[in-house]
């Protein structure tokens, strides 16, 4: 058997294929992206981005229940979308096998929260599955297809960010693929809610079997170590390979299934030994569940941090006492490298536009940005959670805050922002909405969306027309601007402020990260010296090509001399915003040639 | 035992690449491999940092401070941000080349010698220009292949094994120029 190196996205896209999924969907998000590129490579599986998780979800859903195996893969705030359907989804349960993964991501590397979404499954009565490593999150899909069409349930895996993201080897097998199963027709089974208490007691009785077959389930498993500890370690995912780096001494109870827990495995495990610590990240997850079951000799959360990722030196720290080196960079000056837009990103110019108008408030949303809400823009006032941002204006306008502004991607408008722009336009609110079309779902790496003319593959897809979206819904003041000439979107967005009734400016510039763009011959700009005025305004764009001159320039003898701006030709990539904001028309191309009309 | 390495840099140096081609090596010769590296949002403009451990059997796919065998840091400033991962002794392969931070803030300025900084700790640092080199080779892209010679110089894995994997993950075009600077950098630390 050949054994090849794989991410964890990647090992669990090739367990779904193995275990003959047919239909897969999911919406981007860090670190779940790579699961469904990956599955996008197997040609015998139907898999798509959908325009947000919920409809991922049922449209899963909609697959299992009609008889094919279905997948969907989600970032852990996207169990969030999709959490109306999850939680109805078990009181029927399925027919053919369906598996939800939770990306989780704990020390908020790409995220907004570091909620742990294993209290979801526990929540929806679901059973949840936590591979420890590549070979696991492969392994374990098909696992959780076994299990789900056993119990006819849905099944949540959950991996976090470090599972995700590293690479290790995995053992490939067979794809192996059952008929379509017969989806028949049965109102009492899949319409829910006039049957729903008839659903409850069953859903109860499927958790007591599940708890039943937890008890023998292969993947929860006594790892034993060298006999030499007096004490054991409950485990699961990750922290398992953690813990055994440091702890090889103690017996563990390695958990594969979190939910349902085997109890009496567990509370015969805790009685072997005077104590047995729960290392688990994030939240007591299992710890609660054991001292619910009555277990009385365990430590967890007061050793472990529910804060930020645990690290194999923190359990050596907690258990061992070892303490490890400490970062002594700060002994010398060591600027940071924090995230940033860039160069040649259109959302610079949509915020240099929204800077010089004065008096406004700016709702933001989620995407690249979202770093607008830092310096050196500092436009946007605030941003939680995806779509977020055009209620939150509606919110600012009827608290007797009028000037306020929501600025909103194209992916995520799509997502979950058309709503709530609905419903300014039906409560006749006058809410603002600038969105920043860069035709890409840009943070998580560039995948296609309804709005940007392709499908997952790059194959030709209808594309999504926003003004007529917004004009359908009741928008009446509309108007479209180039994000590289901020004039334009400042004048637009001016006007729609004045507007009386909901308006929205479209702030159209490609991303420079998609293929078309990236082909595209890059010409650099240059200052030209002697024509500059020092006026400051190319720097207030925040480009990290712009750089200050040793030349400096004043008007007259009485002002202090300021730099004049240079451009830095390595990095520059010619968007022209520079250009278009500097008012001696001083930046040109470097060959001379027009800039564009 | 476990051989435990790391990676560090900037965005678009390689050193994602780089990594998986050490991982690649040692998966071919039979060892248990993890590497890892943080994706995403974190990415963009920022410090770059990958993980590899290989043995008989990998647990953790982190390093832990204070115990990699070898670190290679393809700028210097991001040497002096991981540097206290190694263990005392450890053998630090620094590319003696300077990337400015893009960031605005210049409150905090690049450190003058931060190589000269790093001698005074307990390391083993061993500096080249693979920066240099590879553009003297005629692309400075390929100066993550120089560094990888530099650092093939430090592992148990054989010259053969490095060779399978390059002619393997390199686009025929690219691939006599990416051996090219392998050889520059197994050089360097001849």
């Amino acid at each position: 058997m050949t054994k090849q190196l794989m991410s964890g996205d990647q090992a669990i896209a090739r367990g779904a294929w193995e275990a003959g999924v047919m239909f897969a969907a999911s919406y981007p998000g860090t670190p779940a992206t790579e699961i469904l590129e990956s599955l996008a490579h197997y040609p015998e599986i139907h898999a798509q981005w959908s325009v947000n998780e919920k409809v991922a979800f049922d449209q899963g859903m909609g697959a299992a229940i009609a008889g094919v195996r279905a997948f969907v893969s989600m970032k852990h705030v996207g169990v969030n979308v999709a959490a109306d359907s999850f939680m109805v989804f078990p009181y029927a349960g399925t027919n053919a096998g369906f598996v939800l993964i939770s990306a989780d991501d704990p020390g908020t590397h790409s995220s907004q929260n570091e909620q742990d979404n294993r209290y979801f499954a526990k929540f929806a009565k679901v059973p949840l599955l936590e591979p420890s490593d590549n070979q696991e999150a492969k392994d374990y899909v098909k696992l959780a297809y076994q299990i789900s069409e056993q119990f006819e349930t849905p099944v949540m895996l959950r991996v976090t960010m470090r599972l995700a993201h590293t690479k290790g080897l995995v053992e490939h097998g067979e794809r192996s693929t059952a008929p379509k199963k017969p989806f028949v027709k049965d109102n009492l089974k899949w319409v829910v809610p006039p049957f729903a208490k008839a659903h409850r007691s069953p859903l109860e009785n499927k958790m007591r079997a599940m708890e039943q077959y937890a008890e023998t389930f292969p993947a929860n498993k006594i790892e034993k170590g060298t006999g030499k500890a007096d004490f054991g370690v409950i485990t699961s995912g990750v922290i398992f390979q953690y813990a055994r780096e440091v702890l090889p001494d103690p017996d563990f109870f390695k958990l594969g299934l979190t939910f349902p827990l085997p109890k009496q495995r567990l509370l015969d495990f805790c009685s072997q030994y005077q104590k047995v610590y729960v290392i688990e990240e994030s939240e007591p997850f299992l710890e609660e569940q054991l001292r619910f079951c009555g277990i009385r000799n365990i430590a967890g959360k007061e050793m472990f941090t529910n804060i930020g990722e645990l690290s194999p030196e923190l359990i050596a720290q907690q258990m061992n006492g070892t303490i490890a080196p400490t970062d002594f960079s700060k002994e010398i000056s060591t600027p940071a490298r924090p995230p940033m837009l860039c160069i040649g990103c259109p959302h610079r110019g949509t915020f240099t536009a929204l800077n010089r108008i004065n008096g406004i408030t700016v709702t933001g949303d989620i995407g690249c940005y979202t770093l607008g809400g830092l310096p050196p823009y500092n436009t946007m006032n605030t941003s939680f959670e995806m779509g977020g941002s055009i209620g939150q204006a509606f919110g600012f306008e009827k608290a007797g805050e009028p000037r306020t502004v929501a600025i909103i991607g194209d992916s995520t408008f799509l997502h979950s922002g058309i709503p709530p722009l609905l419903d300014a336009v039906y409560n006749k609110g006058k809410t603002t909405v600038v969105i920043v079309d860069n035709r890409t779902t840009g943070m998580t790496g560039q995948e296609n969306h309804a709005g940007t003319g392709k499908g997952i593959h790059g194959e030709p897809a209808k594309q999504v027309d926003y003004e007529k979206i917004c004009r359908a819904l009741g928008v009446e003041f509309v108007k479209h601007a180039s994000a590289f000439r901020p004039e334009e979107v400042e004048g637009a967005v001016r006007e729609a402020i004045k507007f009386d009734g909901p308006s929205v400016v479209i702030s159209e510039g490609p991303c420079v990260l998609i293929p078309e763009e990236k082909s595209k011959p890059k010409v650099a700009f240059t200052v030209v010296a002697d024509e500059c005025i020092a006026c400051g305004l190319c720097f207030h764009t925040g480009c990290p090509a712009i750089l200050e001159s040793a030349e400096t320039y004043r008007a007259s003898a009485s002002q202090k001399p300021r730099p004049k701006a240079i451009i830095d030709p390595l990095i520059c990539v010619g968007c022209t915003l520079c250009a278009a904001v500097c008012p001696p028309e001083c930046i040109v191309r470097v060959d001379g040639k027009p800039w564009g009309a | 035992m476990t051989h435990n390495f790391l990676f560090a840099g900037v965005g678009g140096q390689g050193v994602v690449l780089a990594s998986e081609v050490l991982a690649l090596v040692a998966a071919a010769e039979g060892y248990d491999v993890k590497q890892g590296e943080v994706h995403g949002a974190a990415q963009r403009g920022g410090a770059v940092v990958s993980h590899i451990r290989f043995g008989e059997r990998v647990y953790s796919p982190l390093n832990l401070r204070g115990q990699v065998d070898v670190m290679v840091a393809f700028e210097k400033l991001e040497a002096v941000r991981h540097a206290h991962y190694l263990k005392p002794g450890g053998v630090l392969i620094v590319n003696d080349h300077r990337i400015e931070p893009t960031y605005l803030n210049t409150a905090v300025k690049y450190p003058e010698d931060p190589i000269g900084f790093l001698k005074t700790k307990s390391y083993r640092v061993l500096s080249l220009n693979a920066t240099e080199t590879a553009r003297v080779l005629g692309n400075e892209r390929v100066s993550s292949l120089v560094m990888l010679g530099a650092v093939s110089k430090f592992t148990p894995l054989k010259a053969s094994s490095w060779d399978e994997v390059l002619q393997d993950r390199i686009p025929a075009k690219y691939l006599e120029l990416n051996r090219r600077a392998f050889a520059e950098g197994q050089r360097t630390m001849a």
